[in-house]
């Protein structure tokens, strides 16, 4: 399967506003003032372009996530760590009956360098896909300009804790990193570190939360300290997650501060299964056949805690696992 | 323009959310709240709050000074409320072997060098390196969130934290 990029054929929408289609498999993407419009075999399926990017940009930072990334109620991927599914209907029980579910594998390469050019092509100048709708600009109308330095933004991923030497740096005033406008009231003090001579990698604290009241993206799980596979991937959150995350694990939920309100869905029928609110202090887990989608009033600050074990999906899939993590 | 207040929860104040049950088992999001396991535990009680599969996340009550614990592999340990003091020694032996994780509660004070000392108030995370000693200090009640593997201290009482219905 290979990905292909076209500025070649006429867009099918008709008119030429300045916007690469992109093409890959049997796909093809082209987007308009208003609308990305996702040509496949059996139809044609429109997603408002702000939603769009939005989950696009997560889609492309996460490296496609754990397990299902739903844009809307058709379209999506899946990751199978090397391969990505790119779905329409795959988790929509009215397109699986009707046998009007489409799917297609590519390699993880090819998609990615697809979705990333179409990320950077179609985000126009003074839109940030990350940021909260209350911080950015608009994205729609024909192409200006591009906002290249926020939709190529790396993930942190620490390798052991943020701050350490050698590992991911703190957020500062002067690195370019101020305090969100919903965190000026979040203490930035710096714990006490007191390391003896020699030991000045290993007797380390930082300000956390301080660091967060920082992040200048939403919905971004970054990885802040590891233990072997266990992950601590805080992130900042305000309006509305733009995917509805299907997971191939249990992941857990620790809500730092303010509120989040989860509705959850069967992860593969979409059913309502539940609403989750979580207040500062609650834990929670997001059972492995779910699929869930966040709403936070206020900017908050939410510990999402990953097991990054690679067997893990097969052995949910096989049933070898629960899907949630305790009896009792 | 409105001003924002970010809300914190602490032993002495916080609010517990929920589930709402649609078409589901509550049990399945093993929903808990941090402060009040906290307010419910004896100090340094490691109460599990979040296991996936051996790692687990450790609601600790801080109360007083702490035994000495070790572990083969990194932990860390999250303030989320309270000022709290951690002392850390170089063993002089390994006190943990390397294939066995989760912290270990050590006897007595550990013999070695010393590494140096953190203290730590709300929002602030601290490693608790492998291989160390450690030994936490907190004249008034704290709370601490351990990220580690499930060990021998780990306890779990589900039905006791956790929403059933």
């Amino acid at each position: 399967m290979s990905a292909v990029t076209s500025n070649i054929e006429a867009p099918a929408i008709g008119r030429d506003l300045g916007y690469k289609p992109f093409t890959i498999g049997k796909f093809r993407f082209e987007r308009d003032e208003y609308f990305a419009h996702i040509f496949y075999p059996m139809g044609r399926h429109l997603v408002p372009i702000d939603a769009f990017l939005r989950a696009l940009m997560r889609d492309v930072a996460w490296g496609f996530f754990y397990g299902t990334v739903n844009f809307d109620p058709v379209l999506g991927t899946v990751n199978h760590y090397g391969t990505v599914d790119l779905f329409m209907g795959l988790c929509n029980p009215g397109y699986r009956e009707a046998n009007r579910a489409y799917v297609e594998t590519f390699d993880t390469k090819e998609i990615k360098a697809t979705f990333e050019g179409m990320l950077d092509d179609w985000t126009n100048e003074g839109f940030d896909p990350f940021a909260a709708p209350d911080e950015t600009g608009k994205p729609y109308g024909a192409k200006h300009g591009n906002n290249s330095k926020a939709v190529q933004r790396q993930r942190v991923v620490a390798k052991r804790m943020v701050g350490l030497p050698s590992d991911t740096g703190y957020r500062t005033d002067s690195n370019g990193y101020p305090v969100n406008r919903q965190f000026v009231d979040v203490p930035q003090d710096q714990p006490e570190v007191h390391a003896e001579p020699g030991f000045e990698s290993e007797v380390h604290a930082f300000n956390l939360f301080g660091y967060l009241s920082r992040s200048d993206v939403t919905w971004n799980p970054s990885v802040c300290s590891v233990v072997k596979d266990s992950l601590m991937c805080p992130t900042t959150e305000e309006n509305i997650l733009p995917i509805f995350h299907g997971n191939d694990r249990v992941e857990w939920f620790i809500q730092a501060c303010d509120e989040i309100i989860w509705e959850i869905e069967d992860g593969s029928s979409g059913k309502p299964r539940a609403k989750v609110i979580m207040k500062a202090g609650d834990v929670a887990a997001m059972p492995a056949d779910i699929r869930h989608k966040g709403f936070s009033p206020k900017r908050s600050m939410l510990l999402v805690w990953e097991n990054n074990d690679v067997s893990l999906p097969d052995r949910y899939r096989r049933g070898e696992l629960k899907p949630y993590p305790a009896e009792f | 323009m409105s001003e924002y207040r970010t809300v914190f929860g602490s032993l002495s104040q916080y609010e517990k959310g929920g589930v709402e049950v649609i078409d589901d088992n509550p049990k399945y999001y093993v929903f808990s709240n941090v402060f009040e396991v906290a307010s419910k535990s004896k100090p340094y009680e490691k109460i599990c709050v979040g296991k996936n599969l051996k790692y687990v996340i450790e609601a600790v009550r801080a109360e007083g000074n702490s035994p000495w614990f070790s572990a083969s592999h990194d932990e860390a340990a999250l303030c989320m409320d309270g000022e709290i003091e951690v002392h850390f020694v170089k063993p002089e032996q390994p006190p943990v072997p390397e294939t066995k994780e989760g912290s270990v509660k050590l006897t007595g004070e550990p013999q070695g060098q010393k590494m140096g000392w953190v203290k730590v108030r709300r929002g602030h995370m601290a490693l608790l390196p492998k291989g160390s000693a450690y030994q936490f200090r907190s004249p008034k009640p704290g709370v601490l969130l351990i990220q580690t593997i499930q060990g021998e201290n780990t306890v779990e009482r589900w039905a006791d934290i956790c929403q059933t219905k």
